[in-house]
């Protein structure tokens, strides 16, 4: 069964724990700007909001890939940089409109989530349950109650 | 049904990987006219630095991805179609029948009118065999002109830095890569390049080329400068492959005309990639984009088509992205902005950063960025999503750095406006 990250933004705290764990997985040291998972902060309103990618079927980025360097891990779903095919190109960063593909200039490739290969660092470093990492069927649920909530009319709200 | 494609590029193979996924029955023939197996133009700078082998520049790895997926390649050319007969006649083979035929033949450098432009020691940058030869001439210490800092001539202006070439860039626009960013990108571009020692000279032409001692050439540039060269790179612009389609009745201006379906004005035959004039998400017109994502995007749709699967191309968004020694930049849909349109800039010269939104109303319309590689594909979503910004427009317009924040703001379901808790 296909698991995805479900991302709930109103229990973030922002405390980038999921930032760090990410690049320490990833990349081997603690430094949030190599985490591929990013917490956007909202002041004005006091609001967190994690946001990695979310293994789209689309795959914009996977379609944009000149020399087949983006392939899909058929076991998690996601789709994964072959770093040694991967030229440094950057079509795809510009390819992906959710703007999570991201060259890295010292290694001169790109990089985004992989799921960690099925056992995501970042839900398992969240101490607030904001990101879990659940049955792909049931990510999103709630939002979309929540979301078609708002569009009934208002006296059967 | 038999479905023939002419060109072996990325729409090529594009189209034909979908024909075999939407129309698993049917014959494949793909005809290319290069020695090579199906390889990227994207990757040859990558090449040229010796980042990657031959092999690394290949669109498929696995020297049995075509066979198994039962995709006929024939190395030729095609002279000649013949839509009343539905065939086509090639250079070396038999003439052979399509039932669909897609026209994928890309794009060839243009050579500039300059006298002289046809002697030894002058090469285009487009093939795996332009490649080889760059390789061979441009040694360290060797003097190489790069006629054009176009897109093309600047995506290798870094390979041929790194092989310690002496280089000189003339560009006959007022600003590098004058098609893809505005002036002060342009010259932000430019200085950086002069940074690390490369001569640039904009708002200039190359009069003529002529022999120097030896295999030397000497390369005459309109405000009376002669310039000794070991080799000079031509990369002024590419223009469609639509020669070998005169006469055939198919309808062509700067590529082929086609539809929101792909196809021509012949119902049978669509086109594909750098040799399609395709529709512009944009403008709504038909225009050459000739750039990657577009390949790709029109190989799928007029395969889906061609499989009697009616699919209706929105139009792609023009976009680019550029390595040029290091500095990043990229730009997307009407990043020159529009009439009457409000625009964000935020730039700083000593830092090499620049960032410029243009808006219509309350919707992002075109962007440009300088020294971001962080989040930018979300300039593009914005833009193809035609998301109403509503005040993050102003937000945008303070701080234009906050483009993840504007589009999740309006696109996510967050804390209190998720009404979850």
């Amino acid at each position: 069964m296909l698991r995805s990250l479900q991302i709930e933004p109103e229990k973030c705290t922002g405390c980038l724990q999921c930032e760090m764990a990410c690049s320490y997985q990833a990349e081997g040291v603690f430094n949030p700007s190599k985490s591929r998972i990013k917490i956007f902060t909202f002041h004005d309103e006091g609001r967190f909001v994690p946001y990695t990618c979310t293994q789209c079927t689309e795959a914009w980025c996977l379609h944009a890939c000149p020399v087949e360097a983006i392939v899909i891990n058929e076991a998690t779903g996601a789709k994964e940089v072959i770093d040694d095919i991967c030229v440094g190109c950057k079509v795809c960063t510009i390819a992906c409109p959710f703007g999570t593909v991201n060259y890295n200039q010292e290694t001169a490739v790109v990089q985004k989530c992989d799921l960690c290969g099925g056992d995501p660092e970042c839900a398992k470093a969240c101490p607030t349950q904001a990101i879990t990492y659940v049955d792909s069927d049931h990510s999103g649920l709630e939002r979309m109650r929540a979301h078609a909530a708002q569009n009934l009319p208002q006296d059967n709200a | 049904m038999k479905h023939v494609i002419v060109g072996a590029g990325p729409s090529g193979v594009i189209a034909a990987e979908t024909l075999r996924k939407v129309d698993p029955t049917s014959s494949i023939i793909m005809i290319g006219d290069e020695p090579e197996p199906p390889y990227s133009r994207m990757a040859l700078p990558y090449y040229l630095i010796e980042k990657i082998k031959e092999e690394g520049t290949h669109l498929r790895k696995g020297a049995s991805h075509f066979s198994n997926k039962d995709i006929d390649i024939i190395r030729d050319r095609v002279s000649t179609v013949d839509p009343k007969n539905k065939s086509l006649n090639l250079e070396q083979h038999d003439a052979i029948n399509y039932d669909k035929l897609l026209i994928a033949t890309g794009s060839h450098p243009i050579s500039p009118p300059i006298e002289g432009i046809d002697l030894p020691g002058i090469h285009s940058c487009w093939t795996l065999e332009d490649g080889r030869n760059i390789v061979k001439k441009a040694k360290p210490g060797s003097n190489v002109v790069l006629m054009g800092a176009g897109f093309i001539g600047c995506i290798i202006l870094e390979s041929l830095a790194l092989r310690k070439v002496n280089l000189t860039v003339i560009e006959m626009g007022d600003r590098m890569v004058p098609r893809m960013m505005d002036q002060t990108a342009g010259n932000m571009i430019k200085s950086w390049c002069q940074d690390k020692g490369v001569s640039v000279h904009t708002s200039t032409r190359v009069e003529a080329i002529e022999k120097g001692s030896g295999e030397s050439l000497k390369v005459k540039l309109d405000n009376g400068e002669v310039l000794d060269a070991d080799l000079v790179i031509s990369a002024t612009g590419v223009a469609a492959n639509i020669q070998f389609l005169e006469g055939s009745g198919l309808e062509t201006d700067a590529g082929v005309l086609v539809n929101d379906r792909l196809q021509s004005n012949i119902s049978d035959i669509y086109a594909a990639g750098d040799v399609c004039q395709g529709k512009d998400f944009s403008t709504g017109e038909y225009s050459v984009q000739a750039i990657q994502p577009t390949a790709a995007d029109h190989g799928r749709i007029a395969a889906m088509n061609m499989a009697g699967k009616d699919t209706v191309h929105q139009g792609c968004v023009n976009m680019n992205v550029l390595d040029t020694m290091g500095l990043i930049s990229s730009s997307y849909g009407l990043w020159m902005g529009t009439d009457g349109g409000e625009s964000a800039k935020l730039s700083d010269n000593d830092r090499y950063r620049y960032l410029s939104l243009s808006f219509e109303d309350d919707v992002m319309v075109g962007a440009q960025a300088v020294g971001l590689t962080q989040h930018v594909g979300v300039l593009r979503g914005l833009i193809q999503t035609k998301l109403s910004l509503g005040k993050w427009k102003d937000h945008l317009i303070k701080d234009p750095t906050r483009i993840m924040e504007a589009y999740l703001a309006n696109t996510q379901a967050i804390g209190h406006n998720a009404g979850v808790i």
